[in-house]
């Protein structure tokens, strides 16, 4: 029997609380019995040895906005027995807290850790990793990059004994769905912004996407956990999209570009950035709306293209799954 | 057009200014002189590479004018550029002195501005141009995009680069 605990339960938690329900016998056969033992927010939670139930979890939650008070997620760590943590709290990629103290305690007791949290690895991803081998746990997070989109396990497993020579991708949907829009409506950035968060795309608060620094973080992931690298998101060479108008679109498609935001890393070429680039129109990185995408360039494989939804509760919650499955298919 | 001319000269003060003169009075930019001492000719003649920036229907009359100033011109040749590419920018590109900014790559000498186009929509607003560079190789093209971001940091221009040297 495999117990879980979910930290986290906003829009990614809540997401994989569904899936584990709705889902529950298809993934029973990948991977056995499993139980959800531990849910918890930021204020509280709800534990219970024989199986929280889901159902009744997610229905409080959505009601009184929280779960139960009285419990800390760290009091969870310290007196519960469970194997695996998801780890789904809030992202912050200057100190990686709170999931970088969760993930740490959860690693130095042999518990494998899946999470969808950028901010921990970005800021610790070489000490994480060497806590969990000298621990003998597992850290997963295809769901730190692309969402939905396969790109960890993709390079890690499908395309092991390939040297990547560089990825280049579109990580961020907000950029891509204002820029795409922008290339179709010849509006301007601040009128196609507005859209965006109109319609739930952007935050209220667009900085965190449209400077790239939401990129860049996942970038330096890419580089450190893919590419054997060991950089800092100070070390990403970073341009946002706020400076781009419709008129530079026109431009571009006169010569036959568009214009997309661009996360690369390329070891041979010392490169680490995100800025906006010209991409051919027929590239297949020109992709439109939300999606995200990525161009692996490796020695034997040569170049693989992948395409997939990058956020969203279910679409991440797929990632989560998929990690799940990974260490525990029977 | 970018030229490379080869001239041997007396080891004598006096010698080089005799090549370089005509260069202006052609309308001629110099962008480079090398001296080549290691290959010192048995008649004791230094060669000396010079590269300038020229209009092409004047390196006749150029070369001829050297030589008349009693230069011996070993060769010359047009300096191929191989490698090309397009940038686009951004940003007040007209008030930040543009011809500044083109002439810091023409000035290099193994890359030049070849083709450009201009959109400007309203006085004040940023305007936008495609800028297509080319140089004398794709090592050389990289450095004149770097010096080309350096400029528009400056200056406060977005440099849009493509996704890959063609
Ligand atoms: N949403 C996506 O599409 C997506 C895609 C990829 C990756 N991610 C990443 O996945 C993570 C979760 O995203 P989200 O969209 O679900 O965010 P969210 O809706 O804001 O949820 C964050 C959750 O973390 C909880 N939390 C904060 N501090 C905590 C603590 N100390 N202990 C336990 N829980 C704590 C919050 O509690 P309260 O509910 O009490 O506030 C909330 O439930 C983030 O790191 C995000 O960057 C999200």
């Amino acid at each position: 029997m495999i117990k879980i605990a979910i930290f986290g339960f906003g829009a990614v938690g809540q997401g994989v609380a569904e899936v584990l329900l709705t889902k529950r016998d298809s993934l029973r056969r990948l991977i056995g019995d499993f139980k959800v033992v531990a849910v918890t927010d930021s204020r509280g939670g709800i534990v219970d040895e024989n199986g929280v139930d889901l159902a009744k979890a997610l229905e409080i939650k959505r009601k009184n906005k929280r779960l139960p008070e009285g419990i800390t997620t760290l009091d969870v760590i310290e007196s519960l027995d469970f194997d695996v943590c998801i780890e789904v709290t809030v992202t912050n990629i200057e100190h990686g807290e709170p999931g970088l103290t969760h993930i740490r305690e959860c690693l130095k007791r042999g518990i494998n850790v899946v999470t969808s949290n950028k901010g921990p690895l970005v800021v610790a991803y070489s000490k994480l990793a060497d806590l969990a081998d000298r621990n003998d746990a597992k850290l997963m997070f295809e769901a730190t990059v692309g969402g939905a989109m396969p790109i960890i396990k993709l390079v890690k497993n499908d395309l092991a004994g390939n040297e990547i020579y560089a990825i280049k991708g579109i990580l961020n949907g907000t950029c891509n769905y204002i820029l795409s829009r922008m290339e179709k409506e010849k509006l301007s950035y601040d009128q196609i912004l507005a859209e965006a968060k109109e319609l739930g795309i952007a935050e209220a608060d667009p900085t965190y996407d449209v400077e790239g620094i939401d990129a860049a973080a996942k970038l330096v992931i890419i580089a450190n956990s893919l590419m054997g690298m060991n950089v800092k998101f100070d070390d990403v060479e970073r341009v946002g999209i706020t400076k781009i108008t419709p008129e530079a679109f026109e431009v571009a498609m006169d010569k036959g570009y568009t214009i997309r935001l661009i996360a690369e890393v390329d070891r041979a070429e010392g490169v680490l950035r995100v800025s906006p680039r010209l991409i051919p129109i027929q590239h297949p990185l020109a992709i439109s709306g939300t999606l995200n995408a990525a161009l692996i360039k490796t020695d034997l494989a040569g170049d693989v293209v992948v395409v997939g939804k990058g956020a969203g509760s279910k679409e991440t919650a797929s990632a989560i799954v998929s990690d799940l499955v990974e260490l525990y298919r029977c | 057009m970018l030229i490379t001319i080869v001239v041997e000269l007396k080891d004598q003060p006096g010698q080089l200014l005799k090549a370089l003169e005509p260069i202006s009075r052609f309308g001629g930019n110099i962008v480079s002189v090398y001296h080549q001492r290691d290959k010192i000719t048995p008649l004791k003649r230094i060669p000396v590479e010079i590269t300038i920036q020229i209009d092409e229907k004047r390196v006749n009359d150029l070369i001829e004018a050297i030589r008349k100033n009693g230069v011996i011109v070993r060769s010359y040749n047009e300096v191929r550029l191989t490698a090309t590419t397009s940038l686009l920018l951004i940003g007040h590109i007209i008030h930040t002195d543009l011809g500044d900014t083109i002439n810091r790559i023409d000035s290099t000498g193994f890359a030049e501005v070849v083709d450009m186009h201009i959109s400007m929509p309203q006085l004040n607003q940023p305007s936008t141009a495609m800028v297509t560079i080319s140089a004398t190789n794709e090592e050389k093209l990289k450095r004149a995009i770097e010096i080309l971001k350096n400029t528009c940091r400056e200056k406060d221009i977005t440099v849009i680069e493509p996704l890959e040297l063609q």
